[in-house]
């Protein structure tokens, strides 16, 4: 039991009525925006469009209850394999570019803070990527990686970045990178500022070499920020749909994620399968979410706040 | 239950919500059934892609100013046509009267009939022997009219005239000829391209791979429906792509094409042919600059295996939605739209093809679109995509089969025959 149940347990019930009629807008707005399409997902994920025409060939109308079938259906047959790897895809690019992201980002970060001179204009060159929307990004990379595009000049060879196979992965993963790593620097870029700077001179003067420092004394003291930008990261990079989409483009076994294949479900108008698919995604993003705080201890919500203060 | 696990559950849900929410439907359809009947004088919609020309808006302006009653107010839809169509389509879940008249792709009308989403049209009101006939077939389902046809489309081979008549050859009418006609050529040019498509990954590789089969004397259903793709002469057709990829005649990097990709590499001079739709022909004749071919293509209808070819039909119908107000209003105006003077306007204003046949005989016109009689003859023997109400499905297994043929992941052979299975499933 966490600190503040046992506080909310020992105050006095007033304020507890008061606490809780204070929260009661909060809640409101919660169930709405979160819980109702949760719910509503979770219902429509158990009912099927009928697809089947009567004899003078209108489509039968109407959704009919079918149970847990959208879900079994994903694991079988022909769907198992589409669901296998796109599960496969989203894992991949989940766990390489957030452990690229992790290491530029902190290289960036360390620029941003240490750059005396022009150091506006560095860290806003740093977080232009960050700031440009995704989909116009990922048709930035497209027109780079496209065949005649600038990665082939430099390359000086005809790679075909946008068809199936290896090449289009690490088309979208350079692409994520570039564009988010960014956002994981301006998090650590936070941290390292909070840091005091005598740690650094006591440091100094016991003779510890910067490799030392910023292993010994960066790194623990920005590990709360980091981890939650990893956490922010990861939870981001699972749900990936418009990177892949627009660069390399739909229905490409290398680079389906499961958003693409819910996105696909639910515009050839299979709702109910589509819903499974994107219930299926919650619960790995909300396992994953939870693994993470579990096993990292990152403090996503200030509990560490709390505890000292107690 | 932990703060913090709530909390991250939290993040985690507030993560997914969005797209969650995209993907609920809006639950159980009622059942009754609005009425058929075209009734009701008023104001109408009219939801329709981009006006990129202005020429919607002139007509449309045109029709108001002697209708003060009947107004007609053009609803923009976005650009790309999945994203048309899902509009059109939540429109119609929701039972909405937001939309009168749709401007639908010719693709689309089996999926629209079939669910009740637009309401059949009085075929006696509209003279139909007056437009081409491939034209009227796809606004069509199960011999009944649904939709107007108004513009129309079909793929031409456009070639470079300069290099074949240096070459001294004829433009191709089979693919043979076309194979010989691009290795007299690279004599002199080694570095150009032959031919190019459409075959990346999408709608595109789908109206390719049609015409592949087509052209070779195949189909992809017959007459009844039946999906038949398991035939030599389909396999004829789509080997006629595979082994063009294979032997350098279409360039490895074509996979990657779309429209604009392959009208870029025709008008940079990069290929001796190219299957493009009419739009191609103005930009690429413009001389500002853009274009390095200017002047020096022409068209021809698409070649086949062993005679002329077959193009595979596009173009957008006009439908009245079965939800919304003021049909009768609605009717007249698309019976406007679809008149000699308007489709006249039309084409003159955005180049694109008109369904009525008249207008491709017209003298001045043609003065002004050298290109109108080929393209009369390409949508003449033109054939429709499968019209399916699972459209989407059907196209998806097609371009799934055409791109693993042509990337070489399956031999042609096995494409075709997962693509028969497929097709059965979908179409029975």
């Amino acid at each position: 039991m966490t600190a503040v149940a046992r506080r909310a347990r020992g105050a006095t019930s007033g304020a507890g009525r008061l606490a809780a009629a204070l929260l009661s807008p909060t809640f409101v707005v919660l169930g709405l925006v979160v819980g109702y399409p949760l719910v509503a997902a979770l219902r429509e994920s158990v009912f099927r469009e009928g697809t089947d025409l009567d004899e003078s060939g209108f489509v039968v109308e109407g959704s009919r209850f079918v149970g847990i079938d959208n879900y079994t259906a994903i694991f079988a047959g022909d769907s198992a394999a589409r669901f296998w790897n796109a599960f496969g895809n989203t894992t991949l690019f989940t766990a390489i570019t957030v452990a690229l992201e992790v290491v530029i980002g902190v290289a960036m970060a360390l620029v941003m803070h240490h750059a005396i001179r022009w150091r506006g204009v560095v860290r806003a060159s740093i977080l232009v990527p960050w700031a440009v929307p995704t989909a116009v990004s990922a048709l930035l990379w497209r027109w780079i990686f496209q065949a005649d595009g600038v990665a082939n000049a430099v390359i000086g060879q005809q790679v075909l970045w946008t068809t199936e196979g290896w090449q289009a992965k690490f088309a979208v993963i350079l692409a994520d990178v570039w564009k988010t790593a960014p956002f994981v620097g301006l998090l650590v870029l936070a941290g390292l500022q909070i840091i005091p700077n005598d740690v650094y001179e006591a440091a100094r003067v016991d003779g510890a070499s910067p490799w030392r420092q910023f292993w010994r004394i960066t790194l623990p003291l920005v590990k709360p920020a980091l981890l939650v930008a990893v956490l922010f990261r990861v939870l981001d990079a699972l749900r990936m749909f418009d990177l892949p989409f627009v660069l390399i483009g739909s229905r490409k076994e290398s680079v389906e994620t499961l958003s693409m294949v819910a996105f696909d479900e639910a515009s050839s108008l299979r709702f109910g399968p589509a819903a499974a698919y994107a219930t299926i995604l919650f619960v790995y993003v909300a396992v994953t979410a939870l693994v993470f705080v579990r096993l990292l201890g990152a403090d996503v919500i200030g509990a560490a706040r709390e505890r000292a203060r107690k | 239950m932990g703060v913090r696990t709530t909390a991250a559950r939290a993040t985690a849900a507030l993560g997914v919500a969005v797209l969650l929410a995209s993907c609920s439907s809006g639950g159980d359809k009622g059942n009754e059934q609005p009425s058929g009947a075209l009734e009701g004088r008023g104001e109408v919609t009219f939801a329709t892609g981009k006006d990129t020309s202005g020429n919607m808006q002139k007509l449309v302006d045109e029709w108001n100013a002697s209708h003060a009653n009947e107004q007609v107010r053009i609803i923009e839809l976005p650009e790309s046509a999945d994203a048309q169509r899902q509009q059109m389509v939540q429109n119609a879940q929701v039972k909405s009267d937001a939309y009168t008249i749709l401007n639908l792709d010719v693709v689309w009308t089996a999926e629209f009939a079939a669910n009740r989403w637009v309401v059949e049209l009085p075929a006696d009101q509209f003279e139909l022997d007056k437009f081409l006939q491939p034209a009227v077939k796809t606004a069509q389902y199960r011999d009944k009219l649904y939709a107007a046809p108004v513009y129309s489309d079909g793929g031409l081979l456009y070639y470079r005239k300069d290099l074949l008549d240096a070459a001294g050859v004829k433009p191709p009418k089979t693919w043979a000829e076309l194979t010989s006609a691009c290795q007299a050529v690279k004599a002199a040019q080694p570095a150009i391209g032959c031919y190019a498509g459409q075959f990346e990954k999408y709608e595109g590789l789908t109206v390719n791979f049609d015409e592949a089969v087509h052209s070779a004397g195949g189909d992809v259903v017959d007459s009844t429906g039946k999906p038949v793709v398991d035939s030599p002469e389909a396999k004829a057709g789509l080997d006629s792509l595979v082994t063009g990829f294979q032997q350098g005649i279409i360039p490895e990097k074509a996979i990657t094409y779309k429209e604009e990709e392959g009208r870029r590499a025709f008008q940079a001079g990069e290929l001796l042919f190219h299957r493009q739709w009419p739009y191609q022909w103005n930009l690429a004749g413009k001389t500002d600059g853009s274009s390095q071919v200017a002047g020096k293509f022409d068209v021809a209808p698409l070649p086949g295996l062993n005679g002329p070819g077959s193009s595979t039909l596009g173009g957008h119908n006009f439908a009245i939605s079965a939800f919304g107000k003021n049909k009768a209003t609605a009717l007249d105006f698309i019976k406007f739209f679809t008149s000699e003077s308007s489709q006249r306007s039309n084409l003159l204003a955005t180049s694109q093809a008109p369904t009525l046949a008249s207008l491709y005989d017209d003298a001045e016109l043609i003065k002004q679109f050298p290109y109108l009689p080929t393209l009369k003859e390409s949508i003449l023997s033109a054939k429709p995509r499968p019209q399916a109400v699972r459209y989407g499905d059907v196209t998806q297994a097609i371009q799934e089969a055409a791109y693993a043929a042509l990337t070489g992941e399956k031999t042609s052979d096995v494409a075709l025959k997962d693509l028969q299975a497929k097709l059965q499933e979908l179409l029975k």
